[in-house]
C-alpha cells in the first residue's frame, strides 16, 4: 500500500487528531511541572485543546462530507455528535478544577484521560467500520474505567471502577463476537459493504441475527438499557461528580452514534426485524428507569436512573429509523448536555469536600440561600422533564414526532406518559428548592469555572427552547 | 403586533419587577403593568367586527422547517377571555399586595407569567405553540401554590401540577398524529378537514381528556378543592376565573371543531358527566363547613354548566357557554375575593365563625350579596343569562338534560343563599365579629369588587353587547352548522 494514501482526506479526522496529540501535550507539560499542588495551568491547556477541537470540529462543518481509507466519515451526523462531545467534555474540565485534591495533585493523568476518551467518544460518531468502531469504544470506555475510579480515597469510587471496567469488559466481549459474526455474514467490515451484501441476499442470515443480537447488548450495556443497566447507578454515584456528568452525555451520544450509524447504514435492510426489540427495550427502558428514580434519595442516583430513561427515549427515535429520528436523536443529546451538565454543576456546589455525592433534602430552602443557583436548578428539572417552553421539551417532541411519523404511536404513548411520571421527582427537587426550610446551613462552593458552567448551561436550555429553530438545523441525521 | 404586545408585556413585566429594587416599586410596577395590558387589551374592542373569522391575526415563521409557526388571533369566543384576563390579573394584583409579604418579587413576577401563559393559550393558533404556553402555565401556578398557599401546600401544588400534566400528554400524541394526518398544525386549517372517523374518535377522547381535567368535569375534579384551598387568595383567584377556563375553551377551539363527528358521539356522555358535576359539585357545596372549599365546590357545578352548554351543539348552547366562561370568572373571582378579605382579617373560613356581620360590616356584606346573587344567577344579573341561555340551547338538543340542569340552579341558589345566611344573617354572637374588631373594606378593596360588581350589572341588563361579539363565530362552528342542517331537514320533512 502505498503511504502517501494514509494522509489523503486526513482532515476528515481533524477535531480527533487535535484532541489525541493534546492529551499527548498535557501529560508532556505535567511531567515539566514543577508545582504539583495547582492544576490551574493544566486546567486552563485543557479547555484550550478542547476550544481548538471545536473550532476544527466548525472548521468542517463547511465542507462536503469526505471519507477516510472506509473506515471514517465526516458528515453532518459526525460533526454533530463531535459537537456534543466537546459540549461535555468542556464542561467536564471547567467543573474538573478545585474538585478534588486528588485531581489537582495528580492533574496530568486526569485531564490527558478526559482528553483521550472524548477522542474516542468522537470516533464512535466518524466510524464507518466495525473495527474502527471497536477500536474507539475501547478507547473511550478504557479512559472512563479509570476516571471513574480517580477519586482513590473513596472506597465507592473503586467500587465504582471495578464494577465498571468488569461490565464494560464484559460488553465489549459481547460487540466484539456481535462485529465478528456480522463480519462473517456481510464479508466485510465496511458498513456500506454488509449493507450492499444483505440486500444481494448474499449474506449468511444464520449468522447475521445472532450478530445484530449481540450488537444490541453490547452498545444496551454503554447506552445503559434495561436490562443491561444495572452499572448505571453504581458507578454515577461512586465516580467523580465532573466525570458522572461528562459521561453521563458523552458516552451516551458517542455509543447512541455508534449504535445509529450500524443500525441505519449496515442494516437498514433488517429494519423489520430490530426495529421491535429495540422499541420494546425502549418502552422498558424508559419505565424501569423512571420507576427506579421515583424511589431515589441520592440526587447522583437518581439522576442516574433519570439518564436511563433518557437513554430509553432516545432509543424510541432510533426505532423510528429515520432521518428525522437520528437528527431528533442529535437534537434531544445537544439538548441533554446542556441540561443534565448544568443538573450536575449544581450537585458539585453543593458538594461537601470528600462528600461525593448530595442527599435530596440538601435541596432544602436552597432558593433563601441561593436564589440564582436554585432558579437555575428548576430550569434544568423543568427542562429534563420536558415543560415547554425550555430546550428539554424540544427534544421530546422532535423525537415523538419522528415515531409517530414511522408508525410508532403506541411508544409514544408510552413515552409521554413515562414522561408525566418523570416530572414527579424532578418536580420534588423543585419543592425541596423552594419549599421547605432549610434543615442546616449548607455550604457552596464556588469557582470561576463553576459559575461560568451553571450560567452557560442555563441560558442554553432557555435559548435553545425559546428559538429551536437555529439550533435544529445544526443538527443533521442520518440519510438525510 | 397588538396580540404580542399584549403576551409579552407581562415577561417585559416580570423582569422588570425582579430586577426593581424595594417591595413598593415592585407591587407598584406589577400592578402598573397589568392595567396598562388590560387599557391595551381594551383596544382589540376599539378595532372589533361582528365577523366570524379570527382577527388581529399574526403569522410569523418560528419553526418553519417543522410547520409550527407563531401565529395568533382572535375572535368572538376567544375575545372575552382576554379580555377576562386582563381584568381579573391587576385586580389580583391589587389584592396581593396589600397583604402578600414574603418574597414579593418572585411572586408577582409569578403571577405576570402566569398571564403571559393564560393570554398566549387563549390567543395561539398554531397547535405546538398552543401546547407550549398551555403547558407552561402549570409552572408558575404550581409554584404560587406550594410557595405562598396554606398549611397543606405542597401537597396540594404537585398534586396539580402531576394531574394536569399526565391530563396532557396524550394531547401531544393527538397533536402529532393529527399533523401526520392533515400535515398541518395550523389550527384553522384543521378545523376544515374531514379527518378518518377511527382517527377522530380517540385523538377526540386523548384532547377532552387534557381539558376534562382542567375544566374540571366530573370525575376529574378532585385536585381542585385541594388546589383552590390551599392556594393564596390571588392565586384561588386566578385559578377560578381564568386557568379552569383553558379547559372549557380547549373543548371549543379544539375538540368540537377538529373532531366534529366523534364530538356529536359523545354528546350524550359528556353532558351527563357535566350534568352530574352539577348536581355532585351543588351537593357537596351545600355540606361544606369551610367557606372557601363551598366556592371551590361551586366552580365544579358551574362549570359543569358551562360543558353543558357546549355538548348541547347549538349556538344558543354554545354561546351561553362562552358568556357564561365570562360570568363565573367574574362572580367566582369576586367569591374568592371576598373570601380572601375575610380570612386576612379573622384567619378563618368556618362558616361557624361567622354569623350576623350585616350588623357590623355592612360594606362587606351588600358586596357579599350582590356576588352570591350574581353567582346563583339571579335575573337581571350576568349569570342569569348566561344560564338562561345555555339552558334553552340544553332544552332544545335534549330537554331532559334540561331538567336536570334547572335543578342545579336551584341547588345553586341554595347553597349560595346558605353561605350568605351563615356569614351575614343572624345574631352577631362571636366577640371578633364585632364592629370593633373586624374593620370594614377600605377604600382599595371596595376599589377591586366595583368594577367586577359594574360588569355583573352590565351583562345582565345589555348582554347584546357581549353576545353580539361571540354569536358570530359560534354560528360559524362546523357542529352548530350541521346541527341547523339538521333542523331545516327534519322541519322540512315535518311540514
Amino acid at each position: 500500500m502505498d503511504i502517501s494514501l494514509l494522509f489523503d482526506n486526513v482532515t476528515v479526522l481533524l477535531p480527533e487528531i487535535v484532541l489525541a496529540v493534546g492529551a499527548m501535550v498535557v501529560l508532556l507539560v505535567d511531567i515539566g511541572r514543577r508545582s504539583r499542588d495547582s492544576a490551574g495551568p493544566l486546567a486552563g491547556l485543557t479547555v484550550v485543546i478542547l476550544l481548538l477541537g471545536l473550532g476544527s470540529t466548525l472548521f468542517l462543518w463547511g465542507r462536503p462530507p469526505a471519507e477516510y481509507l472506509g473506515a471514517a466519515v465526516s458528515d453532518g451526523f459526525a460533526l454533530s455528535v463531535r459537537l456534543v462531545v466537546l459540549i461535555a467534555s468542556l464542561f467536564g474540565a471547567l467543573l474538573s478544577r478545585d474538585y478534588l485534591p486528588t485531581i489537582e495533585r495528580r492533574s496530568g493523568e486526569y485531564y490527558s484521560l478526559l482528553l483521550l476518551g472524548a477522542t474516542g467518544m468522537m470516533l464512535m460518531g466518524t466510524a464507518t467500520n466495525l473495527i474502527v468502531l471497536f477500536i474507539a469504544l475501547e478507547i473511550f470506555s478504557l479512559a472512563l474505567y479509570i476516571l471513574s475510579g480517580f477519586y482513590r480515597e473513596s472506597a465507592r469510587s473503586i467500587e465504582a471502577a471495578m464494577k465498571y471496567f468488569l461490565l464494560g469488559a464484559f460488553a465489549s466481549t459481547f460487540f466484539a463476537y456481535g462485529a465478528a459474526l456480522l463480519y462473517g455474514a456481510g464479508g466485510s467490515v465496511n458498513y456500506v459493504r454488509i449493507h450492499e451484501v444483505l440486500v444481494a441476499g448474499a449474506g449468511n442470515p444464520s449468522l447475521v441475527l445472532p450478530g445484530i443480537a449481540l450488537l444490541i447488548v453490547g452498545f444496551g450495556f454503554k447506552v445503559s438499557l434495561v436490562p443491561f443497566h444495572m452499572w448505571t447507578p453504581d458507578v454515577y454515584q461512586g465516580a467523580p461528580t465532573p466525570i458522572t456528568g461528562f459521561m453521563s452525555i458523552g458516552t451516551k451520544a458517542a455509543a447512541f452514534a455508534g449504535f445509529m450509524r450500524v443500525m441505519m447504514t449496515a442494516l437498514p435492510s433488517l429494519y423489520d426485524q430490530w426495529a421491535m426489540p429495540l422499541a420494546v427495550l425502549a418502552a422498558l427502558t424508559m419505565t424501569v428507569g423512571n420507576l427506579t428514580a421515583l424511589r431515589q434519595s441520592s440526587v447522583k442516583r437518581m439522576l442516574a436512573y433519570s439518564s436511563i430513561a433518557h437513554a430509553g427515549t432516545i432509543l424510541v427515535a432510533l426505532v423510528a429509523g429515520s432521518a428525522a429520528g437520528s437528527s431528533a436523536a442529535l437534537f434531544y443529546l445537544f439538548v441533554y448536555a446542556f441540561m443534565n451538565a448544568g443538573a450536575f454543576a449544581v450537585i458539585i456546589a453543593l458538594e461537601r469536600t470528600g462528600e461525593g455525592d448530595v442527599e435530596q433534602s440538601r435541596f432544602a430552602g436552597m432558593a433563601e440561600q441561593y436564589p440564582a443557583l436554585a432558579l437555575a436548578m428548576a430550569v434544568f428539572m423543568f427542562s429534563l422533564s420536558g415543560i415547554p417552553p425550555l430546550a428539554g421539551f424540544f427534544g421530546k417532541f422532535l423525537v415523538f414526532k419522528a415515531a409517530v411519523e414511522a408508525g410508532w404511536s403506541w411508544l409514544v404513548v408510552i413515552a409521554v406518559l413515562n414522561s408525566a411520571i418523570s416530572a414527579y421527582y424532578y418536580l420534588r427537587v423543585v419543592v425541596a428548592l423552594y419549599f421547605t426550610a432549610a434543615e442546616s446551613e449548607s455550604v457552596r462552593r464556588t469557582s470561576g469555572g463553576l459559575n461560568f458552567s451553571v450560567a452557560v448551561a442555563a441560558i442554553a436550555v432557555v435559548l435553545i427552547g425559546l428559538y429551536p429553530g437555529l439550533w435544529a438545523g445544526l443538527l443533521t441525521g442520518l440519510g438525510g | 403586533m397588538l396580540l404580542s404586545i399584549l403576551i409579552f408585556l407581562p415577561v417585559v413585566g416580570a423582569l422588570v419587577v425582579l430586577l426593581a429594587p424595594g417591595d413598593r416599586v415592585k407591587k407598584g410596577l406589577a400592578f402598573g403593568v397589568t392595567v396598562a395590558t388590560f387599557a391595551i387589551s381594551l383596544l382589540l374592542l376599539n378595532g372589533w367586527q361582528d365577523v366570524p373569522g379570527m382577527q388581529f391575526v399574526e403569522r410569523y415563521a418560528w419553526l418553519p422547517d417543522l410547520d409550527i409557526y407563531y401565529y395568533l388571533g382572535v375572535d368572538g369566543i376567544s375575545l372575552w377571555l382576554i379580555l377576562l384576563t386582563t381584568l381579573m390579573t391587576p385586580i389580583a394584583i391589587a389584592f396581593s399586595n396589600q397583604h402578600v409579604k414574603e418574597s414579593v418579587g418572585s411572586y408577582l413576577a409569578l403571577m405576570l407569567l402566569m398571564e403571559t401563559a393564560m393570554l398566549g393559550v387563549f390567543l395561539s393558533l398554531d397547535l405546538v405553540l398552543f401546547y407550549v404556553f398551555w403547558e407552561f402555565s402549570l409552572i408558575p401556578m404550581a409554584l404560587l401554590i406550594g410557595k405562598w398557599g396554606s398549611q397543606n401546600r405542597v401537597y396540594a401544588a404537585v398534586k396539580f401540577f402531576l394531574y394536569t400534566l399526565a391530563g396532557s400528554a396524550l394531547m401531544l400524541v393527538a397533536i402529532l398524529v393529527l399533523y401526520f394526518n392533515v400535515g398541518t398544525f395550523d389550527v384553522l386549517e384543521l378545523q376544515n378537514m374531514g379527518l378518518p372517523s377511527g382517527v377522530q374518535q380517540w385523538a377526540f377522547l386523548a384532547f377532552v381528556l387534557a381539558f376534562a381535567i382542567k375544566v374540571p368535569l366530573f370525575p376529574f375534579h378532585t385536585w381542585l378543592p385541594d388546589a383552590h384551598v390551599q392556594a393564596p387568595t390571588a392565586g384561588s383567584v386566578i385559578l377560578a376565573s381564568v386557568l379552569l377556563k383553558m379547559g372549557t375553551y380547549g373543548l371549543l377551539r379544539f375538540a368540537l371543531p377538529f373532531f366534529p363527528d366523534a364530538a356529536s358521539n359523545y354528546t350524550s356522555l359528556l353532558s351527563v358527566l357535566a350534568l352530574v358535576g352539577i348536581l355532585y359539585g351543588a351537593l357537596v357545596a351545600l355540606v361544606q363547613r369551610d367557606l372557601k372549599s363551598l366556592v371551590a365546590y361551586s366552580s365544579v357545578a358551574h362549570m359543569g354548566f358551562v360543558v353543558l352548554g357546549i355538548f348541547a351543539l347549538n349556538e344558543q348552547g354554545i354561546s351561553g357557554a362562552v358568556l357564561q366562561m365570562v360570568n363565573h370568572g367574574l362572580s367566582t373571582g369576586a367569591l374568592f375575593l371576598m373570601v380572601g378579605m375575610l380570612y386576612e382579617r379573622r384567619h378563618t373560613r368556618l362558616l361557624k365563625d361567622f354569623g350576623g356581620l350585616w350588623a357590623s360590616v355592612p360594606v362587606f356584606s351588600f358586596f357579599f350579596l350582590v356576588v352570591a346573587m350574581s353567582s346563583a344567577g339571579l335575573p337581571g344579573l350576568n349569570g342569569f343569562i348566561g344560564e338562561f341561555t345555555i339552558l334553552l340551547g340544553t332544552y332544545a338538543s335534549n330537554p331532559l338534560f334540561a331538567v336536570f340542569g334547572t335543578a342545579g340552579v336551584i341547588l345553586a341558589a341554595w347553597y349560595l343563599l346558605h353561605a350568605f345566611r351563615q356569614v351575614v344573617q343572624g345574631a352577631l354572637e362571636n366577640p371578633a365579629n364585632f364592629k370593633e374588631n373586624l374593620p370594614d373594606l377600605n377604600w382599595a378593596e371596595i376599589g377591586q369588587l366595583v368594577p367586577l360588581v359594574l360588569l355583573f350589572f352590565v351583562i345582565g341588563l345589555l348582554p347584546n353587547l357581549f353576545l353580539s361579539k361571540i354569536n358570530p363565530s359560534v354560528a360559524a362552528l362546523e357542529v352548530v352548522q350541521n346541527g341547523v342542517v339538521q333542523t331545516e331537514a327534519s322541519l322540512a320533512t315535518d311540514h
